[in-house]
């Protein structure tokens, strides 16, 4: 087996006396897209954001390529930090930015591509998620879900190695869904980059992804590929996978 | 006058008891007040006594704790549980009285460290013309209208009671002297950055606490876009840029006002008010009010970028509540900053 590019070794986060992730493992390959599930509220999103620096662990390490990014100095940091891409799961658009400024200012705040060049780079970009004609208008103008496809050409717009979504495709029609899970393969396929999603559509991710992970009670119960998730018979997967409504709460409903 | 004597009179200290215990005195409602004073004096007084009881024993049993080692042992359960609580309630009381020292501080070094990162980041390449040049017209230009307004109000009123009052020693020829140098010493600097904090800063604290909010700062950070140099440095080379300006604009006006009051109004010869402006004004007052708006627009442009960015830190609110919050901070400790450094700055400058 290959080493991984990304390693979470016994991560710990609380915030407060709220342990949200406790004692994460994971690893993330290389060239794969890995979907992390987990119920709403296991702390997806704040895993993600360990992975990209925002939070850091409170213990544990991350490895990036086999070296401790708590170690790096500033300037490897810096230079980790340009191969990265967040798609934030609230979209996180500069409202009082157009949404060409918005897909631009990556590129543009480097100062290394022409102008030019970005507006080509912005417009395919665009072009690609069916967004055009759109560029002048404000986040708030929009609808949520091509808020959604704002944000997810942002994220691919500086042709990153590494692209971390969160909830790339909720809210989103199912047409408009299944063109943004292809794009991400198609940038995989073209990019070769590694991706990894969190996403609550079961089963669209299984086709898309190389690996699933499943989070529960701050822990990663289960991760393989996806014709191993399907077959597992550890029952909170299945639960998951299924959408079944437990026990307690289907007698909690029946007594409405 | 006959109802204020005995009010007088009670509130001297020997008569204090007399109040409580004697007969009422000269006083409408007076029975109601002395119930309700009463009560509230009973009340202090045992929360007082309860609060003092509780510190002293909290603290010799946490020290008797200490003399002895965790002797547990040597107690019954129902003592040792005692002690456990106050030597809890010991600990905790030492522990807020440290935060409260502490945190302050700790925030004093915070601020400190986002300015200086600001300044270096003010001058790293490449330059961040453009932005600067959309603050300064912001935080600069869009406020001309309401700096002219308050400068003219300021200075009609200096030059209306600067008359009455010089006309008193017959030297109302004196008036531009006292306009012009009240205004380029003092008034112009502090109220041009007031008016700069009231008009800009609160919307610049607004704007980079919604964006911390909703994960806007998140975002430029993981773009690797340092939040601090692409939010704070442009605005604070635009306050450092338009505020003496916009101080120089409020002086000027400021002085027209005067004149406008004393000479046109009340009939002081224009000559005299604008010869005394001209020779009692020295270049060592225009540049000492300069540097007082340098330092103003440090402070104006640090602390409302400061509060906006740590919203997130609050502890006194979250989200839409946690911006209304910060910028009401924003706005209070720069007011309130301003006028500090002021004097220091005028005591080192005089």
């Amino acid at each position: 087996m290959t080493e991984p590019l990304i390693e979470l070794k016994g991560v710990v986060k609380r915030f407060g006396d709220n342990v949200v992730l406790n004692g994460v493992d994971l690893s993330l390959y290389r060239g794969e897209v890995t979907t992390i599930i987990g119920k709403s509220g296991t702390g997806k999103s704040v895993l993600l954001k360990h992975i990209i620096g925002l939070l850091v662990p409170d213990a544990g390490d991350i490895f990036f390529n086999g070296q401790n990014i708590q170690t790096l100095t500033r300037e490897e940091r810096r230079a980790l930090k340009m191969k990265f891409s967040y798609m934030f799961q609230g979209n996180a658009l500069f409202d009082s930015m157009t949404v060409y400024e918005n897909v631009a200012l990556p590129l543009k705040e480097k100062g290394r591509t022409p102008a030019p060049e970005i507006e080509e780079h912005v417009r395919d970009k665009l072009a690609q998620l069916d967004l055009s004609g759109i560029e002048d208008r404000y986040p708030s103008q929009l609808s949520g879900g091509m808020r959604k496809r704002v944000a997810m050409a942002r994220s691919l717009v500086t042709d990153p190695e590494i692209v971390l979504f969160d909830e790339p495709t909720t809210g989103l029609d199912p047409i408009r869904k299944n063109a943004s899970l292809a794009m991400i393969t198609q940038y995989q396929k073209a990019y070769g980059f590694t991706a990894v999603l969190v996403s609550h559509e079961i089963p669209d991710v299984f086709y898309i992804s190389q690996r699933i992970a499943m989070l529960d009670q701050g822990r990663i119960i289960f991760q393989g590929s996806p014709e191993a998730v399907q077959k597992s018979d550890l029952p909170l997967i299945q639960q998951f996978i299924r959408g079944q409504v437990p026990d307690n709460i289907r007698n909690a409903l029946n007594e409405l | 006058m006959m109802d204020v004597k005995p009010l007088r009179q009670i509130c001297r200290v020997p008569r204090l008891p007399l109040f409580f215990f004697g007969k009422a005195p000269n006083l409408k409602h007076g029975k109601v007040l002395k119930i309700a004073f009463l009560c509230i004096s009973v009340k202090v007084f045992a929360l007082h006594l309860g609060f003092t009881q509780r510190l002293v024993s909290a603290i010799s049993d946490h020290s008797t704790l200490l003399d002895d080692g965790i002797g547990i042992n040597r107690f019954t359960k129902n003592q040792a549980r005692r002690l456990m609580h106050n030597h809890y309630r010991a600990q905790t009381l030492l522990i807020e009285l440290g935060r409260a020292a502490i945190s302050p501080v700790q925030e004093l070094g915070r601020a400190a460290i986002f300015f200086f990162h600001g300044v270096l980041n003010l001058f790293s390449l490449p330059l961040q013309v453009d932005k600067i040049v959309d603050q300064v017209y912001f935080i600069g230009a869009k406020s001309i209208f309401v700096i002219c307004l308050t400068g003219a109000f300021t200075g009609m009123v200096l030059g209306l009671q600067g008359y009455y009052t010089l006309i008193q020693f017959g030297s109302e020829g004196m008036l531009g002297a006292a306009v012009g140098l009240s205004l380029i010493r003092e008034l112009g600097p502090v109220l041009a950055a007031i008016m700069v904090t009231a008009r800009a800063g609160s919307a610049m604290a607004a704007e980079i606490g919604i964006m911390r909010i909703s994960e806007q700062i998140d975002a430029l950070s993981t773009m690797d876009i340092d939040p601090i140099r692409f939010l704070f440095s442009p605005r604070l080379g635009a306050a450092l840029i338009s505020l003496p300006l916009l101080t120089a604009i409020f002086d000027v006006i400021g002085i027209i006002g005067g004149y406008v009051t004393g000479s046109a109004l009340l009939g002081i010869s224009p000559g005299i008010y604008f010869g005394r402006v001209e020779t009692s004004v020295l270049m060592q007052d225009i540049s000492g009010g300069f540097v007082k708006s340098f330092v103003f627009a440090a402070i104006v442009a640090t602390i409302c970028c400061y509060q906006g960015y740590t919203t997130h830190l609050r502890e006194d609110g979250f989200g839409a509540k946690g911006v209304s919050f910060s910028t009401t901070s924003a706005v209070v400790i720069s007011c309130v900053l301003i006028l500090v450094s002021d004097y220091v700055l005028t005591s080192f400058l005089l």
